[in-house]
Parts: structure tokens; sequence; C-alpha cells
């Protein structure tokens, strides 16, 4: 059997490469590697010249003093810490969603995952910012009313602390874990459960001895990938954190762009964490590669939901409890604070304006600039990277070349660059002749191709495996090329799959903040950049407009694309 | 004979004016011509935007580009981009007296006097003539007197080490801010480095830019400003926030910053129009009324509810002292502070 299908393959491989000679389109297909393994290599290799090489020739003092230097070893430090803790509450409160949402008679099922949706749209220093409205600790919003509850006069919370920002890392990494957790939960099939239930466990030690254990490669993932998230976040450490004096790893890296610039120290410091983001992608990768246990994956099998009874509507509060802390309550203080002149004070008819309205779209000069370059931006990313990464799976999926299957490997290297990071490399590659991208939005794209590249290359290579190349191969021995067979019969038939990927792209871009508050520049001012900006001086009403502005685009694009694609492409993003 | 000198000295008055008046239409049409102007500035969003809607308004056709940030952002923006090859500001404009001094030593100001700054003071000018100070504040303290009874109330800068204040005040950042690197300058001259060792003992809630602290006070997070523009304080006290300044009796320090056109402006016609605009009488006297700024112009007048500025105990910074140490203020605030 085995030997088979090696025949075959073996056949078909000789088939293609006698196709290649006579096909037109071949040049295009090389062409698209090679610009994926250029994006790829030229920050990282930026990074390891920049900081392994001075005026005279090799050195590693750069590494010695980031691991010597008492304040970088405290953000090193920190980073850890934050991000373990945001791994483990991300899985806890992610895990327990999704079990109950897939495997329980949960009510408003729908809803609930519409609003786990809102919290993974809703950009992480967006929430950052709003919760330092909601529980600063004088007059923030919860703190305020506590108080005015219980006449105390201590606060509740803390928002400007560790704790407070491990807390709102985690409101926006936990849906991440969620979409995981429930895709495998959907997979597992009650007969384990009923075995268990014969024999006389209850239900809830049926999901802690049965279920739990099934569903635990997953969430060791899910824990890994909610670290690597808040591993990679800028915006929120640097709203919350830096306040109380306290610096991560990437606001560590971004201090260091300060006049006067220490790039070589940013290029070493960024080496630690690339190295632990590959690591821990490499050990996701064994333990999901494992695909679990043998009663995940397959389809068909039976799936029972477990009855809740009395604690239905409790855990249904709960839920909504979670959720209102990451969708509700952000979004309500950001229209608050849209529409009063003083965000502190009751919205009163003396304290409602439109003032913030008007100055943030009509009065103050960045804003329309930055409107246009972040949909311009988010236009042309998700157009031209759903394309390469079109072609990209379709060479590694129908093995164009020699050697093509590698190039996945660049496609989903990204994955393993945290966003700040990739900013020091094409900073240090772009801003220096003979190619200056530096000060146009050039270095944006760049940016934004390199790192939405995973996503679309993942989107769209699970589109073509489910599309057999038998279509294809009609077209082509009716004469087309392998570029029109692509555009007219192969791509049509894996048009959600691709709308899909589009919209992650573009929903990934218009909230980038990591890379571009090292890349932009004053032409190429992104509506990200801008609300930081204004954050650093304290510009709340703006600031609450165009949040909102970035929610509604996003929300928009969602709905859009679903109604486009007709089915719910986002819920089975994983 | 007198009758003569009379006419000499009219005749020549009379002369220059015109001469000055086509100077003048010749500078405008050909910043007209330029179309725009960018202005790199450190001066508070509303302000600096409402500076360029007052320019736009008088010369129709040009347009003031206007990209603010803090006045460490700006010099780091405009050094990037010297360093990239990329001319793209004309006007650079931060609270840091000391940027200037770094900006002409590299050689990337251009030598510009406009007309109005004869009578300006000496703290307000280059002796070179590269660059002129076209505002002034003060650093000072503020808090929220619905919070904080005036008789509490801090009234000098050692008031603030008290650990009563601990957890209730707020601070700008020297590493973002000029009028923060100014003030810190100022302190640590008078009190040394153990000021701010003993008072970042007291938990300060960290802000970056020098007007950050006034939304903070009125808002109550923080009830006490450590410092903080007071121009920025004092418009927002305007508008009906709750807000006290308190002008220290020790000392006050005094923010000069200066406005320079870079070497390489894309528009240096426009830029020397803008310059000459922002150095006029009526201008300044717009920073005064509507901005609650202090001016080097000697005629214009100030709000009555703000002191004068020769009431005050001045604690002036020296541009030179400002720009050798930069690096060692931001080290040890960093180091104190935490970040």
């Amino acid at each position: 059997m085995a030997i088979q299908t090696g025949t075959l393959d073996r056949a078909g491989a000789a088939g293609w490469s006698a196709l290649r000679f006579k096909d037109p389109t071949f040049p295009v297909w090389i062409g698209a590697a090679l610009l994926l393994v250029f994006l790829m290599l030229l920050p990282l290799g930026a990074i390891f010249r920049t900081s392994l090489w001075d005026e005279n020739g090799f050195t590693v003092t750069r590494y010695l003093e980031v691991f010597t230097h008492a304040p970088f070893l405290k953000a090193i430090w920190n980073t850890l810490i934050i991000s373990i803790w945001v791994g483990a509450i991300s899985v806890a409160i992610g895990g327990l969603l999704a079990w109950l949402v897939t495997r329980t008679d949960l009510p408003w099922k729908k809803p609930i995952r519409a609003l786990v949706m809102a919290s993974f749209v809703t950009p992480p220093f967006l929430g950052a910012f709003a919760w330092t409205l909601l529980a600063g600790p004088n007059a923030g919003a919860l703190n305020k009313f506590y108080r005015f509850v219980t006449g105390s006069e201590e606060a509740l919370f803390n928002i400007f602390t560790m704790t407070g920002l491990i807390f709102v890392m985690a409101l926006y990494s936990f849906p991440y874990v969620f979409s995981m957790i429930a895709n495998v939960c959907e997979l597992i099939s009650s007969d384990l459960e009923d075995a268990a239930e014969i024999l006389g466990a209850n239900k809830w030690r049926i999901a802690w001895t049965v279920t739990l254990p099934l569903a635990l490669p997953a969430l060791i993932g899910g824990f890994i990938l909610a670290f690597l998230q808040s591993l990679s976040l800028f915006g929120a450490p640097a709203i919350l954190g830096l306040p109380a004096g306290l610096h991560t790893i990437t606001t560590q890296i971004w201090a260091l762009f300060q006049y006067p610039p220490r790039l070589d120290m940013a290029a070493a410091f960024s080496v630690p964490l690339l190295l632990a983001t590959m690591g821990l992608i490499a050990v996701q990768k064994k333990l999901l590669g494992r695909k679990g246990y043998s009663t995940v994956g397959g389809k068909g099998a039976q799936k029972r939901l477990l009855r809740l009874g009395w604690g239905r509507i409790p855990v249904l509060l709960f839920v909504l409890g979670v959720l209102s802390l990451s969708v509700f309550l952000p979004y309500w203080i950001l229209f608050k604070a849209a529409l009063s002149q003083a965000w502190a004070l009751p919205l009163t008819w003396d304290n409602l304006t439109l003032k913030n309205l008007s100055f943030a779209f009509f009065e103050y000069g960045d804003t329309q600039l930055a409107i246009y370059n972040t949909f311009k931006l988010g236009l042309l990313t998700a157009t031209i990277g759903t394309v390469l990464a079109t072609m990209i799976a379709y060479i590694t999926n129908r093995n164009l070349f020699r050697g093509a299957r590698y190039l996945s490997f660049f496609a989903l290297a990204p994955l393993v660059i945290p966003g700040i990071v990739l900013a020091v490399g094409l900073f240090i590659a772009y801003t220096r002749p003979p190619l200056v991208l530096y000060g146009t939005v050039w270095i944006l794209f760049v940016a934004y191709l390199t790192k939405e590249m995973p996503i679309g290359f993942s989107q769209a290579e699970s589109t073509f495996k489910s599309i057999h190349p038998e279509l294809e191969d009609a077209s082509r021995i009716i004469g087309a090329n392998r570029l029109t067979s692509l555009i007219d019969v192969t791509a049509p038939l894996a048009r959600s799959g691709l709308i899909a990927a589009w919209s992650f792209i573009f929903i990934g871009v218009i909230r980038e903040l990591s890379a571009s508050i090292l890349l932009f520049a004053p032409k190429s001012k992104v509506v990200s950049v801008v609300i930081f900006d204004l954050k650093e001086e304290g510009q709340v009403g703006v600031i609450a407009v165009l949040g909102i502005l970035l929610l509604v685009v996003s929300f928009v694009v969602i709905l859009g694309v679903q109604w486009l694609a007709g089915r719910d492409v986002v819920a089975t993003r994983e | 004979m007198k009758k003569s000198v009379c006419v000499v000295t009219l005749s020549v008055a009379l002369c220059s004016a015109t001469i000055l008046a086509a100077q003048d239409a010749a500078l405008i049409q050909a910043a007209r011509k330029e179309g725009k102007v960018v202005w790199y500035t450190s001066l508070a969003i509303p302000s600096s935007t409402a500076i360029a809607h007052y320019f736009q308004n008088k010369y129709k056709g040009i347009e003031v580009e206007v990209h603010r940030s803090g006045s460490q952002r700006v010099l780091q923006r405009t050094m990037q981009e010297a360093t990239a090859g990329i001319k793209n500001g004309d006007i650079i404009h931060t609270s840091d007296a000391g940027h200037f001094e770094l900006l002409k030593d590299k050689g990337l100001l251009l030598k510009f006097t406009p007309a109005g700054v004869g009578g300006f003071p000496d703290g307000f000018k280059d002796k070179a003539g590269f660059y002129y100070g076209m505002r002034a504040t003060l650093s000072v303290i503020a808090y929220n007197p619905k919070i904080v009874m005036e008789k509490d109330a801090p009234k000098t800068w050692k008031d603030l080490l008290n650990p009563r204040w601990s957890g209730k005040t707020v601070t700008g950042h020297p590493g973002y801010s000029g009028i923060i690197m100014t003030h810190v300058l100022a302190l640590v001259n008078a009190y040394g480095w153990d000021y701010f060792r003993d008072l970042a003992k007291n938990k300060v809630h960290i802000t970056q830019s020098a007007n950050d602290p006034a939304g903070v006070v009125a808002s109550g997070e923080r009830p006490v400003g450590v410092n903080g523009a007071e121009y920025f304080y004092y418009k927002t006290l305007k508008q009906g926030n709750p807000i006290k300044i308190v002008y220290p009796k020790e000392g006050v320090p005094l923010v000069v910053s200066p406005v320079a056109i870079a070497k390489d402006a894309p528009h240096p016609n426009a830029a020397k129009l803008f310059t000459e605009f922002i150095f006029a009488k009526e201008s300044q006297q717009l920073l005064a009324d509507k901005e609650g700024l202090y001016t080097g112009h000697p005629e214009v007048t100030y709000p009555n509810d703000k002191p004068k500025l020769k009431d005050l105990k001045l604690m002036p910074a020296d541009a030179d002292e400002l720009e050798k140490r930069n690096s060692e203020i931001k080290k040890r605030f960093t180091e104190y502070f935490g970040a």
C-alpha cells in the first residue's frame, strides 16, 4: 500500500515537472517564493548583524549587558511573571467558557460567542485605556461606585499595578484560548463520558476526570498561545505599567529608541524575546501535532450536552459577568468619555458635548491622514497578503517545485517574531540608503505583510487541502496556464476561505500598534499610533472617539464578510 | 539743519517700511508657492492646533501641518530623519532649550532672526541667532481643591516629600517632556538628586506629557501634581475644572521653549513666514490671552488672574547645561521612578 502511494506520488511529481517547463507563468511562482523568503530573512538578518557586529567587528558585549544590567533583567522578569499569569488566567476563563458553550445546555450560546468575538476584536491597548478610566484607584468609575456603595475610603482595585496589567491582558487574550478549546470540545465524543456515567460518576466528576484530561493538550496549547500573545503586547503594558514604573521587554525596547537611540541594544534585547517565542511555538507544535488522544479528531461521534439544571441561570450570569469586564464596561466608558467634557463626572446635560467628535475629525490635523493611512494599509495589505498567501499555499500544496514545502516554514516564521522585534529589524534595514522606506507608509506595509502572513497562509492552506486538484487539471488540459486556472477555477472554489483570510489580515492591520509605534513617521501615522500619541498627552475624549471608530469599522468588516461568505467564518477560525 | 535731519530720518524710516513691506510681500508670495509648512512641535495639541488655524486664516492657501509630540520625541524624530536623510520638518519647537544647542552643533538649524524679537530678554535669545524663545511657561505644583483643603495643600517643593502624599501625586516624565526635563534640572540644582529619590518614595503616578497631570489632577485620579505645565493647568482650570495652582516661594522653574527653522526645510519661505508670524506682537498676545502662556515680548499683557513673572522667584535653566545633562537626567529619573 505504502509502496503504491509512493509510486503514485512520484508519477505525479514527474507529471508536474514535465508541465513546469511548459508553464509560462513559472517565473511568477518563483518570484512569489523569493519575495516571501526575502520578507522573512531581511529583518532577522538586520537584528543579528546589528546586535553582534560593531565598527570593531564581532562582539557579544551587548548580550552581556542585556543579561547583567539590572533594569533590563527586571523588565525580563516582569514580562515572564505577567505572561505566565496571563496564560493561566486565559486558560481558566477561555477553557471554562468554551466548555460551557460547547458541552452544556447553557442558554444564549450565540450571543455569548458573539461577545467573545467582540473581546477578540477589541485592541488590547484600547481595552487597557478604557480600564484606566474604569479602575484608576481614585477617579475610576468602578472605584467611585464602590466607595459610594460601601462608604469606604479605599479603592476596590488599582489598575495601575502588575495585577491590573495581568487582569486586562488576560481579558483580551482569553478569546484565543476560547476558540482553540471550543473546537476541541466540539470534537470530543461522549462515549467515554457515558462510560464514566455508567460506572456511577456524577457529572462534575466526569467533567473533571474525563473531559478535562481529553482537552489537556489543547489547554496547554492555549496557555502557550496566550503566553506568547502577552509577551509581544506593547500598548497595554505601556498604558498600565509605565505609570506605575513597570517596564516589560517590549516597552524597554521602545524606550531604547529614544534619543540617543541604542539600536544595537534594542536588537540584542529582541533576541531573548525571539528565542522564547521560538521555543514555545516548538513545544506547542509538538503538543498539538499529536492531536491529543484518539477520541479527539473524529467527526460524527455522539455529543450530548451536560445539563446544568438549577445552575443554568447563575452560570449564565457568571459568563455575562466575565464578558462585561471585557466588552460592556469598557465600551460603556468609551462612549461616555467620547460624549462628555469631563469623563470623571456624570453624563448630565451640562457635561454632554460633541466637541470631542468635531475636534477629532475636523480640527486635529493628524486624524484624517491617519484614518486614510490606516484603511489604505488595511486594504492593501489584506489584498496583497491574501494573494501572496494564496500563491504560497498553492505552491506548497501542489508541490510546484523542489523544496516547495520548506516555503511553509517561511510563511509561518513570523509567528515567532513579535511585532516590536520585527519593527526593530525593519527599522535598521530601511532607515539608511540604499533603500530608505522609513518615513513612508511602505515600511509599515512591509511590516504588516510580514506579520500577517502566517494567518493568511494557514487559512489559504487549509482551504486548498479541501479542494481536489482534478478540476484544475481539467482546465490545464484544455490549455489554461497555471495562473489562469488558479484564478478561474480554484480560487472561486476557495472563495469563503480566502475572504476569511482577507478579513483577518484587515482587522490585524487596523489595530496593529507594537510594530507601528517604531516605524511611523509624521506622514505615515496610523490610527493606533495617533491614539497612543494622544494617550501620552492625556486627551481622553478624542482617544475615545477614535477608539470607537476602530471598533465600528472592525465590526462592519466582520459582519460584511460573514454576509459575503455566507457562513460563520470567524467562529471557525482555528 | 535740524529740519534736514528730520527729513532724512523720516525718509529712511519710510523707505525701510516700504522695503520691509516689499520683502513681506515677496516672502508671502514665495510661501504661497510652497503651499505649506510642517511644524514639529511640543506645544499642547489644542494650543498648537489653534495657532495653526490663526496662521491659516491670515495667510489663506498656506497649510500648517502640525505634528505634536513630547519634546524628547520631537528631537528623536528630527534626529532619526536626519540620519535617514529624510527632509520633512520645516520648523522645530520643543520645551528643552538643550535640544537647540545640540541641533545647532550638528548643523541642522538655519540661521534666521524674525523681526519681532528685538526687545526680547536674554533668556529668549540664542547669541548666535539660530533660535528664539517663542513661549515660556512655569513648572508648578497643582492640586484638586475638591479633595485637598487649601490649608493642607503643599506650598513648597519639599512639602511634596511628606509621606501623607504617598499614592496621591502625579508627575510628567523628563524622557518625554522638555518642561519636566527643565523642571528636574532646576530642582536638582537647588536640592540635589536626593530630592527626587525621596519624592519617588511617595509612589508617584507617572504620566508622560507635562500637560497630562492637569487632567489627572482635575479628574481626582491623583489630587496633587508635583510638576506640570502651568499654562495647561491654567487652561484646564479656566474650563471649569477643579484645579488650584501653587507657585512655590522658593522658586519656580521657568521653561522657555525655543523655535528654529530646519537647515534642510523643504518649505523654507513658508517656514520663515510662520516664524515671523509667531513672533509678531499680535500672535504673542494671543498666546498670552488664549493659551495662558508667558512670552518674551515686552509689550504683551497677561490675564489678571495670573502672577507677573517679575513677582515670582524664577529658576531659569541654562540651555548648555540642559544639553549636557540630558542623558544623566533621564537615567537617574528612570532609576528612581522605575520607568
